[in-house]
């Protein structure tokens, strides 16, 4: 983070006189870091304390009001190694977590509740009640609905919450059967244990509540993982900006603190952070993250840039025509905002089954208390017998089916890099047989490589990086990476035309053709690379063009492959020009590739695919993918993507590979067998359960048996979804 | 079977005792670092100052 930034708009004040920032430490790893930092940090003046979350990868200091600044505590972690990267605290006390740690608590008091309302049934059931008169049994059922309505009172709000909200809509959803359920089979052994009943269900409804809980508990937290990652990056990310103040200062300030309507300057080599209209300077733009083209764009005075593109040639005072879109928290409002909308609709479609299934089984109650009523029983054990319908009945392995699923594919995406953005993803991603791949940052690499290096000397090479380092253009930026170069030759920089240096006497240049006097060397390499970028170098023993390209993502060539392998058709749609799109798809043997798509266009083709039938996932990054992202079936983007096209994105996947992409589908497939198979198990169930229970034989041991039995016969199921054929482990 | 009247309670108390320990344990923070704490266990910053340290 560059020290002239001036951070203070993170700080926080917890209590009167005391400051505090949360920062995202990405490089912790164990525990001689959290000992660094902290004891690194405890030294400086007026810091209270600090604290790392290695989880997390976070640290959060407090320091007294004055003594220290958020940048000041910036540099400090910086000399002891760890670059930091301040980011709102605010959002870590976010609704998620409360509610994550509500759940948390109601799984705690459902456990407690369980847990001993099991302990006092296994003594009856093992013969506790032996006893004449029953009143040891009396005194077990007592202490039993003791235990059980508080727990039930407490861990059940939000189901009960829930249902109620859903009744109220005039809808159903699977909280309604449950919170019928739980409720009736308490109040039942209330009035059970009154008549001195030999059997109470009180065990039944507590732990169900309990498994239910569970399964909530941990679908929570996964998201609250993801959430936390994306925070991270987010964070890392960062974007700051140059404003210019009213006295004709310049100062660097985080994206977060930058308003609509202020002015920031742009320099040439640095990414613009905004989107704005031009007020002053002429330069070159690359456009490529917003429209995929990789031929730069000429802008003058008047025109509007986009955030993420980059500046190439001369600098620009842009004024601020949106407040910071895509800041840290608007994009983290987004990801949140869709994860918690969105329910995979495969909940939504057992929401519907439980719209079709609570009539059925309250109706087969009734028909039950109605067939024994006909058959002579009195009405009161009629009653208890339609009731244990329902309570069998509870829709347990029907409720875990989906969500347990749903949890550990998410998780084994997780640690492969993709982060689910919203929950229905997963069913979504399970039936795409065709892959819409956008070109420019998503099957290449959104950082320039140099492509000819190989045709190069290597003194021609190390001359021209140590040459390249003095420019602050992208492209000789490339040149000096591949080169290595470490230290820059003494260099003049002619903004928006090249640099000039002198070596052995004599004097090189690098910048463009024409400054170099190098168009007629271009040629060869123009044919070779068409989709490459062009810097000439004129150095001692002649002129040299450099190649310089997006290059294809490592791994692309054996992705596309597999999910060939996988039965799935794969389209490119590019903004970029024809030549270059036609390069690559020759490299990855992909036969339907589109080049000059402009968004419209992009949308028009999936519309088409779609008409043919096909379920369709679209891979970009660029905005111009953005409206495509949202058009598709489902939708991926590299984390790297504009902001706004990740609001769209249904997942992302980090890293430089593409292999992400290829198992996200493997697991969601995966996953949405195993929910199938679970659904049918919980069919299954029922199948058998219903009719014991009609005909009376299900007492609070077998209901007891099989409900547990058939949860973790649908937890276990699902475990198996951590891995799928073709998904390294 | 009198000592039920004892037994049970203090099953429930002692039921209870976990119940609440794990209640504190989420209010104060304890599950929100679930991989540094095990470092945190071995780490030397007891001992007087850094030439003692073991050189890692």
């Amino acid at each position: 983070m560059d020290e002239a930034t001036d951070l203070s708009v993170f700080v926080r004040h917890p209590a009167e006189g005391v400051s505090a920032m949360d920062l995202v430490v990405d490089g912790v790893y164990c525990g001689a870091c959290i000992v660094t930092i902290e004891k690194g940090l405890f030294g400086e003046r007026g810091v209270r304390g600090a604290r790392v979350n290695l989880a997390s990868k976070r640290v959060t200091v407090e320091w007294d009001e004055g003594t220290q600044s958020a940048n000041s505590i910036v540099r400090k972690l910086d000399s002891l190694g760890y670059p930091a990267f301040p980011f709102s605290g605010l959002t870590v006390e976010s609704l998620e977590s409360a509610h994550e740690k509500e759940l948390l608590r109601c799984l705690g008091v459902a456990a407690f509740g369980a847990m001993n309302v099991m302990l006092l049934s296994v003594a009856l059931w093992a013969g506790a009640s032996a006893d004449a008169n029953g009143a040891t049994r009396d005194l077990f059922h007592w202490f039993s609905a003791l235990v059980a309505l508080p727990t039930v009172a407490y861990a059940g709000r939000p189901f009960f919450d829930s249902a109620l909200k859903a009744v109220r809509l005039r809808s159903l959803n699977m909280d309604v059967p449950i919170t019928i359920g739980v409720v009736l089979s308490l109040l039942m052994s209330v009035v059970l244990t009154w008549q001195h009943a030999q059997e109470t269900y009180f065990e039944s409804g507590v732990m169900l509540l309990m498994f239910l809980l569970a399964g909530r508990a941990l679908d929570q937290s996964m998201r609250r993982k993801t959430r936390d990652v994306a925070i991270n990056l987010a964070a890392i990310k960062a974007d700051k900006a140059t404003k210019i103040l009213e006295d004709g200062r310049v100062v660097d300030m985080p994206l977060a603190a930058i308003l609509a309507g202020d002015l920031v300057l742009v320099r040439a080599g640095e990414r613009v952070s905004v989107d704005g209209v031009v007020e002053e300077g002429i330069s070159e733009i690359d456009q490529s993250l917003v429209t995929g083209e990789t031929a730069p764009a000429q802008i003058l005075p008047g025109a509007m840039v986009y955030a993420g593109t980059l500046n190439l040639s001369g600098a620009l005072r842009v004024r601020v025509s949106k407040a910071s879109e895509g800041t840290l928290l608007d994009e983290v409002e987004s990801l949140l905002e869709n994860a918690i909308e969105q329910r995979s609709s495969y909940v939504k479609l057992a929401d519907r089954a439980s719209r079709l299934y609570a009539p059925v089984v309250h109706l087969t109650a009734l028909a039950t208390f109605l067939g024994w009523v006909a058959l002579g029983t009195a009405w009161e054990p009629a009653l208890i017998i339609a009731i244990t319908v329902l309570i069998i009945t509870c829709p347990c392995a029907l409720g875990l089916a989906v969500p347990a699923v749903q949890v550990v594919a998410a998780g084994a995406m997780f640690r492969r890099s993709v982060m689910l953005n919203s929950g229905d993803a997963l069913e979504r991603l399970a039936n795409i047989d065709t892959v819409v791949f956008d070109k420019t940052g998503t099957l290449t690499l959104p950082t320039r490589t140099l492509a000819n290096a190989e045709d190069i000397s290597a003194a021609d090479l190390a001359l021209a990086g140590a040459l390249a380092l003095a420019s602050h253009h992208p492209l000789a930026k490339a040149v000096a990476e591949t080169a290595r170069a470490r230290t820059p030759l003494d260099a003049q920089e002619f903004p928006g035309e090249g640099v000039e240096g002198t070596f052995e006497g004599a004097t090189i240049r690098m910048g463009s053709l024409a400054f170099c006097d190098a168009s007629a060397e271009a040629g060869p390499v123009v044919a070779r690379w068409p989709d490459a970028s062009l810097i000439a170098f004129a150095g001692p023993r002649g002129k040299i063009v450099f190649a310089v390209r997006q290059a294809l993502r490592r791994d692309a060539k054996a992705v596309v492959e597999r999910l060939t392998k996988a039965g799935l058709a794969i389209e490119i749609l590019s903004g970029d020009h024809q030549a270059a799109v036609a390069e690559v798809a020759r490299e990855l043997g992909v036969r339907e590739a589109r080049s000059q798509m402009k968004p419209a266009d992009k949308i028009a083709r999936l519309k088409a695919l779609r008409a043919e039938g096909r379920k369709v996932l679209m891979v970009g990054d660029g905005l111009n993918d953005a409206p495509a992202l949202a058009a598709a079936d489902v939708s991926m983007s590299p984390i790297t993507a504009a902001d706004l096209t990740q609001a769209f994105a249904d997942a992302m996947f980090l890293g430089d590979r593409l292999a992400p992409v290829a198992d996200a589908v493997a697991l969601a497939r995966k996953a949405k067998a195993l929910m199938i198979q679970n659904l049918w198990f919980s069919v299954l169930y029922n199948a058998v359960a219903v009719p014991i229970a009609i005909l009376g034989y299900a007492s609070p041991l077998i209901a007891a048996i099989a409900m547990s039995g058939s949860s973790a016969v649908v937890t276990l199921n699902a475990m198996r979804g951590r891995r799928a054929p073709g998904v390294s482990k | 079977m009198n000592v039920l009247v004892i037994l049970v309670p203090v099953a429930l108390a002692l039921g209870g005792m976990g119940l609440a320990a794990f209640l504190w344990a989420m209010r104060t923070g304890q599950f929100d670092d679930l991989d540094g704490a095990s470092w945190r266990a071995i780490a030397d910053d007891d001992l007087p100052d850094d030439n003692d340290k073991p050189k890692t």
